[in-house]
């Protein structure tokens, strides 16, 4: 059981990210459905950035792991803020439609990675001394019994994921730069009325968003898959759902993401024919279109998606 | 009282395209006083004070603060010249406390560390190197300080209530501020709006129709505050076209007209008749034809038409009217006393708390047809031939992205026994319109956004011809529009007239109506105050119905009476 929870909870990481950054992107009125590609995109620029740094040793065993762990994250981040960038020019500055411009940037991060992984599977290269490094963890995990198991074993990327999941949904709630932020994806003319600049806070919410998400792509390339072939976009997709799933509030991502990788996890773990797992590998949407059949029937304005999101702001149209 | 001037405006001038939407306008605002500005809808009282609130950009003129030229470029240089404005649609998040709208938006107070650092090596002879180096560490410290100073600025904490609540307590708002906004009415959210503008050391206040949205009793409270603001020094412009409000509250009347600044004159040196005279001018001819009308028979039949809006606001109350077969009704009164509201209920597209609406049929010797309660499609299986141009054309009346031919098909593609669309006779139909009413356009398959405003109006009001209608309701139809145009749209309306239908035309310019119209309806606040014949009413006359408001403000009127 207790295994089974940790397992939850490591995997609930790569979601955790993208949920994060999706929820401070919608917090600015931006749905940005590039999210699967822009965590893709990560996973490509944190291995590339990991990788680089790996030649440059002879012997890869002996690399510092701290080094390797923050020039992954510093990859990922810096690739798939540049795709949130892209986003951003398009749909704050030209108004392009936002969903549109995501899916068109999905495709494209998911064709990238396909391309890079193919050749780095000709290539043979492998990336096990990267691995090794993000997999350290607390010394005393493995000594202080099953609580130390479920608290202390995971690598830093999973810790990384709840501190900011935690501070966003601190900033979120009870900060002003929060308040603005919210205040522009409910009700953009209020907010530009009161002198907030709404296109820089536009811009560093969804590019922020976007290299939070892609850190989620690095951690399924280091932690959860030993190839390169991995459909990252699979779990960018439940991301976005889990946005919906926790009412737009990090804090509430966390148990989001746990509970969907518990629900992805049990197909694996129970033994069924092949037909029943893939109903059970349903269950994630099926509970995501329960909750916002849910939220609507309750119409509670705090649960509500922000008002003005999917929306762009044309400050002319009065 | 030692009149000081707060603002003073100098040949202020605002164009939109070519029409004048202020022309050369000189006005002083002093302070601790309250000012209203008075005119018709369109004569450009709100663009002018949005010029001082910095929405709009005046091309013409110069705006003075305390005595100094100033250039107002955004609501926010507004503000930073103690200048505020609260407009007719509250710009609030739904979502959010009455505090957290107040706060929204707030900038750090300026910091700076050079500034600090100068202040504490100032004057700095000591030798003594134990104190020197203690400055120095604390001159290295100022960048902390900031940082500590903006985290606490960006902490939401419980005290940001106290001074936005000492403000309410100051000017007597009664207003629990960490009430949800999308909980409160109407007239909480104006108070929220209103605290903001204080809350940002507004000293003038530029209220836009304050009172368009109150109760009478509402409407006391605002004055009492706006009284008490005064009293502190502050000044107050009221925009507005309620005569008993400007002769209640106000110290001083701007009278516009048409873009003009006509007069600004003492409230306590006029009165309601005089004021009207200035806001709706001498009549004007026109020259539009208007014959008599022949074979007038009741078309349509309006009883008690009463209707909420969402707040529970009565937007029309006990509406009568009867609009007759060959004869132009005409419906005057300041815009959203009920005017779109009416039209819409008469087309079937609201629900009616009460009233009557009857239909007769010419086709088929006059049987009463009830439109009650019907919808669009209802009302025309039932064989009842209304068209409506609505006041909103591109949003109500055409689709902007679809071509001529398209918007020509929304009237008739149902008729269609195919799958297939009939585009064979809206092709005619749009090329007929395009010829007969001289619509300039590249061609019919060319999308109608891309087409001029008065170009749209003839497209819509062709269509609407083309069906051949027995009721015709026009909402504003030559709004926006040219001369020319406006005398196409005219001459298509007397000709409907003349076929024999009952054309309902809701309009702005009462020099039009009282040519166009064989009788005038006169609305205010959702009531008819009058009828009146359209060739021999007086436009003062039209004017005071206009602005008629209820008991109430006769009350005052004694009132006052009774003081003298």
């Amino acid at each position: 059981m207790f295994s089974f929870l940790r397992e939850a909870i490591w995997f609930g990481t790569v979601y955790l990210y993208g949920s994060t950054g999706e929820i401070i992107t919608e917090k600015s009125g931006h749905l940005n459905l590039g999210i699967p590609g822009i965590m893709c995109m990560g996973a490509v620029g944190g291995c590339v950035a990991d990788i680089w740094y790996m030649n440059s040793f002879a012997d890869p065993s002996k690399m510092p792991a701290g080094a390797v762990i923050i020039i992954g994250i510093l990859g990922a981040m810096l690739v798939a803020g540049l795709m949130g960038l892209l986003y951003s020019f398009f749909t704050v500055s030209l108004r392009c439609n936002q969903n549109v411009t995501g899916l068109a940037i999905t495709t494209f991060g998911i064709g990238v990675m396909n391309y890079w992984s193919e050749r780095m599977g000709a290539k043979g290269i492998s990336i096990y001394w990267v691995r090794q490094c993000f997999a350290q963890t607390f010394p005393c995990a493995g000594t202080i019994g099953d609580f130390g198991k479920l608290f202390f074993s995971y690598g830093t990327l999973t810790y990384l994921a709840l501190a900011i999941a935690l501070i966003a949904s601190f900033v979120l709630r009870r900060t002003r730069i929060g308040l603005n932020l919210r205040a522009i994806g409910e009700n953009p003319a209020a907010a530009d009325a009161t002198g907030i600049n709404i296109t820089a806070y536009k811009y560093v919410a969804t590019v922020l968003g976007a290299a939070i998400a892609g850190i989620g792509g690095l951690f399924c390339m280091v932690e959860v898959t030993t190839s390169f072939q991995y459909s990252v976009d699979a779990a960018g997709w439940l991301a976005v759902a889990i946005v919906i799933f926790s009412v737009w509030r990090p804090s509430l991502a966390v148990l989001g993401s746990m509970a969907f990788a518990i629900l992805y996890y049990i197909p694996s773990r129970v033994q069924v024919d092949f037909g029943e797992k893939e109903l059970i590998k349903m269950i994630p949407y099926v509970v995501t279109i329960i909750v916002l059949i849910i939220i609507s029937i309750l119409n509670k304005k705090e649960t509500q998606p922000p008002q003005s999101l999917g929306v762009n702001y044309f400050r002319e149209e009065r | 009282m030692d009149k000081k001037v707060a603002v003073e405006l100098k040949n202020i001038s605002k164009f939109f395209g070519d029409v004048v939407a202020n022309n050369k306008i000189n006005l002083e605002i002093y302070k601790g006083e309250i000012l209203s500005v008075l005119g018709e809808n369109g004569c450009g009282k709100t663009t002018l004070m949005n010029m001082i609130a910095g929405i709009y950009f005046p091309d013409e003129g110069k705006v003075y603060v305390d005595g100094e030229e100033v250039v107002i470029r955004s609501p926010k240089d507004a503000f930073s010249y103690h200048i505020g404005m609260v407009h007719q649609h509250f710009k609030l998040v739904d979502i959010f406390s009455a505090v957290d709208n107040i706060i929204l938006g707030e900038k750090m107070p300026e910091y700076s560390i050079k500034e600090e650092a100068k202040k504490i090596l100032d004057g700095d002879t000591d030798k003594d190197f134990k104190v020197r180096a203690k400055k120095y560490l604390k001159v290295a410290g100022l960048p902390f300080v900031k940082v500590w100073k903006w985290m606490k600025f960006n902490y939401l904490s419980k005290a940001r209530i106290k001074k936005i609540q000492s403000i309410a307590d100051r000017y007597g708002f009664d207003i629990d501020l960490n009430k949800k906004i999308y909980e409160m009415s109407v007239s909480e959210k104006q108070t929220v709006e209103i605290i903001k503008v204080l809350y940002r050391n507004a000293d003038i206040l530029i209220l836009d129709e304050p009172t368009a949205v109150l109760t009478p009793q509402e409407i006391d409270k605002l004055f009492a505050v706006l009284r008490k603001m005064r009293e502190d020094g502050k000044s107050i412009v009221i925009i507005t076209h309620k005569l008993n409000e400007v002769m209640a509250i106000s110290d001083r009347v701007a009278v516009l007209r048409k873009g003009e600044h006509i007069a600004t004159v003492e409230t306590s040196e006029t009165n309601e008749k005089q004021l009207t005279e200035m806001m709706v001018g001498k009549k004007i001819d026109l020259n539009i034809d208007r014959a008599e009308p022949k074979n007038s028979e009741d078309r349509l039949v309006v009883a008690h038409l009463t209707m909420s809006n969402h707040d529970g606001i009565k937007v029309l109350d006990d509406v009568s009217f009867t609009a007759r077969s060959g004869e132009i009704l005409g419906i005057a009164g300041i815009a959203g006393s009920g005017q779109k509201e009416l039209l819409e209920s008469i087309a079937g597209l609201n629900k009616l708390s009460e009233g009557e609406i009857f239909y007769y049929n010419p086709y088929k010797n006059n049987e009463e047809v009830d439109l009650r309660s019907k919808t669009p499609i209802q009302i025309r299986d039932l064989g009842v031939k209304l068209s409506f141009v609505p006041e909103d054309r591109l949003g109500m009346g055409l689709v902007g992205n679809m071509d001529i031919v398209s918007n020509m098909m929304l009237r008739s593609y149902q008729k269609g026994k195919t799958m297939f669309l009939n585009r064979k006779d809206p092709k005619s139909l749009a090329d007929t319109i395009v010829e007969e009413l001289q619509v300039s356009t590249p061609g019919t398959s060319t999308p109608v956004r891309n087409l001029s405003g008065g170009n749209v109006q003839k497209v819509l009001v062709g269509r609407e011809i083309a069906a051949a209608p027995t009721v015709l309701m026009a909402a504003y139809p030559v709004r926006g529009l040219d001369i020319n145009s406006s005398y196409t749209i005219y001459n298509l309306l007397n000709a409907q007239k003349e076929k024999g239908v009952a054309v309902i035309f809701v309009g702005e310019d009462l020099d039009v109506l009282m040519e166009l119209c064989d009788r005038i309806m006169v609305v205010c606040a959702g009531k008819v105050t009058g009828i009146v014949d359209g060739r021999t009413a007086k436009k003062e006359e039209i004017g005071l119905l206009m602005t008629k408001t209820d008991f109430g403000a006769d009350k005052e009127e004694e009132k006052e009476n009774n003081d003298d």
